[in-house]
């Protein structure tokens, strides 16, 4: 598949930012109602914009549910699911444990239990299918819609490159494309440590998207350990945070990101019409009309 | 930037500090993974109790696992870290410094003034490297604010308002120790600790403190929201305000509002804003009026991100201290020492019992002996 050049991402519609938390307050004010969230969508469908990137926030399942009843309105629209929505598991362990809330998430809870009653070991083919369940579970709101690619939240692949769990990789890649037919992908905060893991988990060629912007923010390691990656390894860069959450001007940002042509896709978070537009158009012009040619 | 100096990040090959991590929960996991990923570390083994978990890790990770501390110390690490419910923090940490080594522990430190004051001795008179997970002394803009103090920037201050609110108990029924007050758990400890441990670090430890409301929306065995009047010897006073049952916040937000003769300073993780009257000293790169400044520029950017830069400088910087150690170089400043997260300690248990002389407060749950099962075996056989 060819990824779009622009991604629509949703941490807007969320009340996050990573500067300033008065900002993201406002936010989560301004798209209380989904409707909001989804007249931004049909902003960027009306400018060309294609692909959703989106976490599995309950409130993006309302987001599904509107393009299923009115696929006219939405041709060609892809969402690229991002799972799992790690807030929610976070307040679930603190309240309920780990296995509380694993138990809690899992749609059926005789697995865990019997898992737990069989053995003291979760090991072997248990964890397989416990990922593979777990995805599920994030996957049902996206039922009967277009979900080419499947990412992996960056706060999960990031512990898993901590803890050396290269398994899980590809437990998870395997499972994306033989139930879902999709790619899949990984967000990480830590791009040249991922793409060792992905290439030690016989993953080919794979979707990785990482903080990649002028400012080196949240860059880890440092912009220059990120070119180098970039120059020399094989896989399907996207650029998120490209504007440093607000920090850089967006013709500076997307120029930047021109320089860099190994970089696929950008994953952006406009929440106006003109916002959008400015967007698509910076990219028009630096990209060729190409950015938004129909799948 | 920083009164503390520049957090560097990953000194690279000085020495290879071989840590053991004791529990395996959210922090824990969270700790070995950043453990993992630092060059200068060799992860001895993690010890938990939930066996399940380790298995899969041992599978698919080769990481050892331990279901008794003493085994893992008796591998002989540098470096324990120490990520269990908090009531079994004293026997735990007591054990690695009688066994000489050095020791990070998530917050709080113990339950008691009077064994984290008792620890902190320990390890100074052991001469161990000790650190406490009170991590937002790494984050760039309250340790501007630190900073900007230190430069007598804002002048005397005069008051400081002190917030922490999130979405952790939203339901009455609560299965973790962080439900049991007696576990450590409640907002008092796992979430008022923090805007504490900050006042602690701006202003010192209060005279009195008063006007303590513990109160409870949910729980049944803790506090879900910590209030409170706290008075300093210059006649500074401060208020802390913090609820952990409000979900309209998205995740743990912590707010610093300090009031000064010359200025004033808001700061939260991702920004600072600060206004200086035109009586203040301005220091450089500032202004008279509002000025902001965000993570952006004060965060330096580490070697591996996790969930936060402040969680992975504050291990890098245990492992420095470590290693120095270890090797004879020079001592690094240390930052949540335990000495210094035994003040804290201190004055967490002011808001739990309350000095004598103040008037009558709510308290929610009466105190009563620590929850020491888990970790009973470790101390038999040490001791």
């Amino acid at each position: 598949m060819t990824l779009d050049r622009l991604l629509l991402g949703d941490n807007q519609f969320f009340g996050v930012n990573h500067m300033s938390e008065e900002r993201a307050h406002a936010s989560a004010l301004r798209f209380q109602d989904t409707s909001a969230i989804i007249e931004v969508i049909d902003d960027a469908v009306e400018a060309g914009v294609r692909s959703f990137m989106c976490t599995t926030h309950e409130r993006i399942g309302e987001v599904c549910d509107h393009v299923r009843e009115h696929p006219a309105d939405y041709p060609g629209f892809a969402f690229l699911p991002c799972m799992p929505y790690a807030h929610k598991y976070a307040n679930a362990v603190t309240e309920l444990g780990m296995m509380g809330a694993l138990r809690s998430f899992l749609p059926d809870e005789g697995f865990m239990n019997a898992a737990l009653r069989g053995g003291r070991s979760l090991a072997g083919k248990d964890i397989e299918g416990l990922i593979t369940l777990l995805v599920d579970a994030e996957m049902k709101m996206f039922h009967g819609l277009a979900t080419p690619v499947v990412f992996l939240q960056n706060i999960v692949v990031d512990l898993l490159l901590g803890l050396r769990f290269d398994a899980a990789f590809s437990i998870f890649a395997e499972h994306v494309r033989s139930r879902y037919g999709a790619e899949p992908g990984f967000i990480t905060m830590n791009l040249p440590m991922a793409v060792d893991a992905l290439e030690r988990a016989g993953i080919d060629d794979p979707i990785v998207c990482s903080n990649m912007n002028k400012l080196a923010f949240r860059v880890s390691g440092g912009m220059h350990a990120y070119d180098d990656v970039l120059a020399t390894r094989e896989f399907r860069p996207v650029a998120m945070s490209v504007f440093a959450s607000g920090a850089i001007p967006p013709r500076e940002a997307l120029t930047w990101v021109r320089e860099r042509p190994q970089i696929r896709s950008v994953v952006f978070g406009a929440s106006t019409p003109q916002h959008i537009r400015a967007t698509v158009e910076i990219a028009e012009e630096l990209w060729g009309a190409e950015v938004l040619s129909p799948r | 930037m920083g009164a503390l100096g520049d957090i560097v990040v990953c000194s690279q090959g000085v020495a290879v500090i071989r840590v053991g991590v004791i529990g395996a929960g959210k922090m824990g996991l969270s700790h070995l993974a950043i453990l993992g990923a630092h060059p200068d570390v060799e992860v001895v083994g993690v010890c938990d109790s939930m066996g399940y978990l380790l298995d899969v890790l041992e599978k698919y990770t080769g990481l050892r696992k331990f279901s008794d501390s003493a085994d893992l110390f008796d591998q002989h690490p540098d470096a324990v870290l120490i990520a269990t419910p908090s009531a079994s923090h004293v026997v735990l940490v007591r054990d690695a410094l009688d066994r000489g080594i050095h020791v990070f522990c998530e917050k709080p430190l113990t339950l008691t003034a009077a064994e984290s004051a008792m620890l902190a001795d320990a390890a100074t008179d052991a001469r161990l490297v000790t650190q406490v997970g009170y991590h937002n002394r790494f984050v760039g803009t309250f340790r501007e604010v630190k900073r900007l103090l230190d430069l007598h920037a804002i002048g005397r201050v005069s008051h400081v308002l002190a917030e922490a609110y999130g979405p952790v108990v939203l339901r009455p029924k609560g299965e973790t120790w962080r439900s049991r007050k007696t576990a450590g758990g409640g907002a008092l400890y796992d979430y008022a600790a923090h805007p504490l441990d900050l006042l602690c670090w701006y202003l010192g430890e209060p005279e009195t403190v008063t006007g303590t409301v513990l109160g409870r929306d949910f729980s049944a065995e803790a506090d879900d929201e910590v209030y409170g009047t706290l008075r300093y010897a210059d006649d500074a006073s401060a208020q802390l305000s913090v609820n952990w049952s409000d979900e309209s916040y998205r995740k743990m937000s912590t707010k610093m509002t300090l009031w000064g003769e010359r200025g004033k300073i808001i700061a939260d993780r991702q920004e600072c804003e600060i206004y200086f009257r035109d009586t203040a000293e301005v220091p450089d790169g500032y202004r008279v009026g509002w000025n902001s400044i965000n993570t952006t520029t004060l965060t330096p950017s580490v070697w591996y991100y996790l969930r936060g830069e402040e969680y992975s400088a504050q291990i890098d910087h245990f492992v420095r201290s470590v290693a120095a150690a270890k090797t004879g170089s020079p001592a690094l400043e240390p930052v949540n020492d335990f000495a210094s997260a035994a003040a804290t300690d201190r004055l967490i248990e002011r808001f739990a019992r309350g000095p004598s002389t103040d008037e009558p407060r709510h308290v929610a749950a009466p105190a009563a002996r620590p929850d020491r099962r888990l970790f009973t075996r470790a101390r038999r056989r040490t001791r």
